[in-house]
Parts: C-alpha cells; structure tokens; sequence
C-alpha cells in the first residue's frame, strides 16, 4: 500500500449534545492523507465519540465527514470502509485467530486462496506468523492487541482508527508497541486516527497531535510545537508538567517580581502574562549563567531521593513553588538553602494573561 | 499435604480445617432433606419397580413395556410433544430474548416482568383458564366466529393443540431467561467491530451474534425439554384424555391398577432416559465450548 492510496479526512461543524450536554461542539479538523493524528483529551472530552463518529457509530447532531472527496456523515459503518481497533480489540470470540483476521475479506468475497495469504501475510506483519490457529482466549494481551491491528488493516482500508488501544497492557509492552504502531503506520502509510487520554504515548507516536477539552479543539500541531509551545493553560498542564509564575511584559521587556527576563519571543500584547515553567527546563546553577539564561533565585523547601535524581522542591521569590531535579551523585541541597536557578530564554514562554486566569 | 514444621504449624493447619468444616457444615440441612425426600423415595421406587405382585423379584414390568405397544406409544407420545413444545419455544423465545436485550436495561427489566408474570400463579389454574379461553364455546372460538375469522369452532383443546398451547405457555420463560442473560452478556463492540468490517446488520446477526447467543439458547432448550419430559397436569386437563404422555400414564398404572411397580418401572426408565439426554447434551455444550463459543 502506498501513501496514495490513504484519504485525507475533513470534519467541519461537527456537533453533538446528549440531552443539555454538549459533547462536541462545532468541532473541525483536518487529517492529512497518510498522516498520524492522535485524539488527546481527558476523558469525557469527546475525543471517542469523535472517533466513533469517523467509524458511524455515533449519529451527530449536525455536521459533514468527508473521506477525500465523498460525504460519508449518512453512510452506515459496514458500508465505510475504515478499519478500527477497539479498546478491548472486540476480537470474536467463537472464531479462531485466522477466521478473526480473514472475516471482512470474507464479507468482501475474496476466494479462499487469495485470503488464506493475506491473513498469513497481515500474521507475519504483525509478527505473529503461524498463530492463525489459536483461539482467541490463547493469546495473551499483547497478542490479542496485535490480532486486532491485523484484522483491522487486513483489507487495506484507507483510514484506520484507534481507541485507546494499548491502554489495556502493561507499561514496558504499552511502550514496545507504541514503536512498532508506529513503525507500522511508516511501512503502510495510513491515514490514521488515534484516541489516547496518554499524552506521552500521543507524543511518541503522532506526527500532529488535537487536544480536545469538552467538546473542543484547544490546540492542533506537531508534538514539539504542542509541548513547548502551547496555546493555552489547558493545552500546557494536560501535556507534560508545568508551573505558572505571573509576570509582567511592558514594551521594554518583561519582568518577573522585579527581576528582568530575556524572551523566546516577544508577546504581542503588554501587560500581566503567565510564564510556562517545566520542571525539567529549569537547572540549579552552580556557578554564573550564561547570557541567555535567565536566573530564578529561590529557596529549598523540600529535596526527596529518588535513585535516579533528587527532586527538589523550591519557593521562588513570589512564593510560587517549583521543583527541580537534581542529580544524585551531587551535593544534595539542604532545606533553606538559597538556590539559583537556571532557565533558558529559549525556555521563557509567556502565555497570554486572558488563557492564564482562572 | 506436605507438612510444614515451625512456629504454629499445627494450630494454623488445624484453623484451616475448622473452618473448611464449618463451612461444608452450611449445606448439611440441603444435604439432608435431598437425602431423605429425594434419595430414599428414589430408591424405594428403583425398588419397586423390580418386584412381581407376588413380591417376587423379577423384571417382569421392564418386560411387559417392551412387549406392550401403548408403553412405547406413551413415550413416543412423550418425547415429540417434548420437541415440539421445545422447537415453538425457541421460535417465540429467541426473537422475545432479542428484543429485551435490546431495550435498555429499565424497560427490560419491566418487560422481563411481563415474562414471569406466569411462574407466579398456580399451575392448575393456568390450565383451567385455557380450557375456558380454547373450549369450543369458549372466548378465542365466540370472538372468532363473530368476528367472521372462521366458520365452525376450531377444535383447539381437548387434543395436541390444547397441549401444546398450554406446555408452550409454562415453559416460555424458562427458555427466554437464559437465552436473554446470554443476549445481554454480548458485548456491544462486537456488533460494532463486525459492522466496522464490513458486516450488514443482517450478516452481523448470523455470523456474530447468533453463535454467541447459542450456549445460553443450547441451555434454554434444554431445561424446557426435560422439564416437558415430566409434565402430567397439562396434557391430562387440556388434552383430554387423548394426549397420553409417560406421566399419565405412571397416574393411570397407580390410581387405576394400584400398580406400584409398573409405575415405578416407568419412573426408571423415563429417568434413565433423561440422564442420557442430560449427558449427551452437555457432551454438545462441552463441544461448543471447544469451537469456542461465548462466555456467556
């Protein structure tokens, strides 16, 4: 399959509500052809019913899907032509793996040789060669996972979709397969739709990323531009950890109770903003910073050990706390001690002050 | 067992029995009354059954069923008024588990009531109401012929029909139970994730949702046709003495001949029979399991 054969996806005005609940609300997006896109909310979002809408299952209010150039808002799920992955993968259980992975070919009417070697070849893609015998309670999770994936791209749909789908494993198999969904979306170039309320498994694998908060897009862009930019306090606490510090941005520059602060970027507008602060951007200084650190002076309040590094918990100078990990093998900082602490201009991110209150 | 030497080996060991002991002791009234109405009144019969009216030992009431045509009649008579009244069951029941475990939970459980209402009122007295409705100037026949549906009365009891209608009655929510606690045991995303394949709902039905559905319709059937194996009072009122099932006739042996050990005999081997059934089925429910039918 070739990139050529994926279909971009359109959604404009997409609304539902559930009695007074709006579940998604005007929603639009678009998903290029052959492009990775993960669905990222916390639950209740409308990231899934989203999906399930992309799949037909769920009727919307309002609104238009296309798959390239058809609208397919009426059309019924069987008659889509998408494959999809359910969270607890919906594998049948009365068939064996094969009759699993060869059932839409079968609906499809391919002959009996023809899907004999695409379930053998959709088995070993998902390196699961010669289990077309097994039954389905044989297999564990990860195998099942896989089963699923293969049932689901068996009949080269052009758009696949994902629900949570490895949120029922363990971390480390959760973390091989994220590589290997991956890896697997670059060999068939799928136009994929992935929901996850994980946003490291959202950063490692998407090439964009739509944050979704009741029923809205908050923000849609490349996993580094979401992390180290993002739009909005939402979009910044949900992905990642992070500290708001207020400070205020004149047209001469920008403060922070006092002390001058070099920017990535100037903000458009003056006045009161907030400033990003990931833990993990933020050094202790041990001795004078370079030009285009801005220094952050503050008090230790806490230092826990923690094998690998010692968190540090720190009171800036307006009383915001901070923690900063230190490394093991150094001095571990004494409670009280006054630190400096360290964060790159390219790190100084304002967001704007209407986003940041609360 | 292998015995553990140490700090409190024995009092621990000892803790343990006690209260698997006391546990086991829970189902000793159960065990007690099922050893003294069930096994002892059993075995009385098994007895019986082999005892002459001399009160001799001999087979000789096995013997007179072989040589004895109506015998053969009364369990023939037996088994296809038990089929068929299973076979209208699964027609009516199925479809009726369908649609309940389709409806939500709420409205389910309110129709679900609808379904037992029968296993509330007496027996008898569900018979007798439909003599009154079947009979031919009964309320079915009246309305009928008023309304111009048919011509002359139709012969609805008294006979097979009047049988079956009632057994169907009786037995319908014993089949609709558990085929509907299989219905509702489907997940929904199976459905889904067929239609998500390219299954019309239709397709998605036979090859989904029906093999999913079938231990509980397997166990359902099962239930109805040994319970129908036994039934007395049903075709004695509405057949009208022409329906002459294994029951009846265990009724006549004893009221009419004072024929303990015929009855008996007949007991035996309807009971013998139905172990079989019972084993052969759960042989084919076994084997469903191995072609990996569904959890329910």
């Amino acid at each position: 399959m070739t990139r050529d054969a994926a279909l971009p996806i359109a959604v404009r005005q997409l609304t539902k509500s559930y009695g007074t609940v709006r579940v998604l609300d005007a929603v639009d997006l678009d998903v290029h052809r052959g492009e990775f896109l993960t669905l990222l909310g916390p639950s209740g979002s409308g990231k899934t019913t989203l999906l399930m809408m992309l799949a037909g299952f769920v009727r919307p209010d309002c609104g238009s899907i296309t798959f390239g150039e058809r609208e397919v808002i009426r059309l019924e799920p069987h008659k889509r032509d998408v494959g999809m992955v359910f969270q607890n993968y919906a594998l049948f259980p009365h068939m064996d793996v094969a009759a699993n992975i060869a059932f839409p070919l079968k609906l499809r009417g391919v002959d009996r040789v023809e899907t004999a070697k695409r379930v053998e070849q959709a088995l070993e893609l998902v390196k699961l060669g010669g289990y077309g015998a097994r039954r389905i309670d044989q297999l564990s999770g990860g195998q099942r996972q896989r089963i699923a994936l293969a049932r689901a791209i068996v009949f080269e749909p052009r758009i696949l979709l994902m629900d949570e789908p490895l949120s029922a494993l363990d971390k480390q198999l959760r973390e091989h397969m994220q590589i290997e969904l991956r890896q697997l979306h670059e060999r068939l170039g799928m136009t994929t739709v992935y929901v996850t309320h994980d946003q490291r498994e959202a950063l490692t694998m998407s090439d964009r990323i739509a944050v979704i908060d009741q029923g809205s897009i908050r923000q849609i862009d490349t996993p580094k531009t979401i992390y180290e930019r993002p739009n909005n306090r939402f979009v910044a606490e949900f992905i990642g950890e992070s500290t708001f510090v207020k400070v205020d941005v004149t047209s001469s520059g920008c403060t922070f109770n006092g002390t001058p602060l070099s920017l990535a970027a100037q903000p458009p507008q003056t006045g009161p903003h907030y400033l990003m602060i990931r833990p993990e951007r933020l050094a202790i200084l041990q001795r004078d910073p370079a030009d285009d650190v801005n220094v952050l002076p503050a008090i230790v309040t806490a230092a826990i050990y923690q094998g690998d590094s010692v968190l540090v918990h720190a009171s800036l100078s307006d009383g915001t706390m901070v923690s900063v990990r230190a490394s093991a093998s150094s001095q571990a900082p004494l409670v009280g001690a006054h630190l400096n602490l360290g964060l790159n201009a390219t790190d100084t991110y304002l967001l704007p002050p209407e986003e940041g209150v609360q | 067992m292998s015995h553990v030497a140490g700090p409190n080996a024995d009092n621990l060991r000892r803790d343990a029995l006690i209260e698997r002991l006391a546990l086991f002791s829970l189902t000793g009234p159960a065990l007690l009354l099922v050893a003294t109405v069930m096994l002892v009144p059993v075995g009385w019969l098994f007895w019986l059954s082999f005892l002459n009216d001399a009160g001799g030992f001999s087979p000789e009431h096995y013997l007179r069923m072989l040589s004895q045509p109506s015998y053969e009649r009364a369990f023939r008579a037996t088994f296809e008024i038990s089929f068929t009244t299973t076979a209208i069951c699964i027609l009516l029941g199925y479809p009726l588990a369908y649609v309940l475990s389709q409806l939500p939970r709420r409205a389910a459980n309110i129709c679900m009531i609808a379904v037992m209402l029968p296993f509330w009122t007496s027996l008898l007295v569900r018979t007798y109401a439909w003599l009154v409705l079947l009979q031919r100037q009964g309320i079915i026949n009246t309305w009928g012929i008023k309304l111009g549906l048919w011509d002359a009365p139709l012969a609805l009891v008294h006979n097979l029909n009047g049988t079956l209608i009632g057994m169907v009655h009786i037995m319908l929510p014993f089949l609709v139970l558990p085929v509907y606690a299989s219905m509702r045991a489907i997940d929904a995303d199976y459905l889904k994730a067929a239609a998500n394949l390219g299954a019309s709902p239709t397709r998605a039905f036979w090859l989904v949702f029906l093999p999913l559905s079938l231990p509980g319709l397997l166990a359902g059937a099962l239930i109805v046709f040994i319970l129908c194996l036994g039934f007395y009072v049903t075709p004695a009122v509405l057949g009208g003495g022409k329906i002459t099932m294994v029951a009846n006739r265990i009724a006549t042996d004893i009221e009419l001949f004072f024929n303990w050990g015929a009855a008996s005999s007949l007991g035996v081997v309807l009971f013998i029979l139905t172990v079989m059934i019972l084993y052969v089925a759960s042989r084919l429910v076994r084997l469903e399991r191995l072609l990996g039918g569904g959890d329910a």
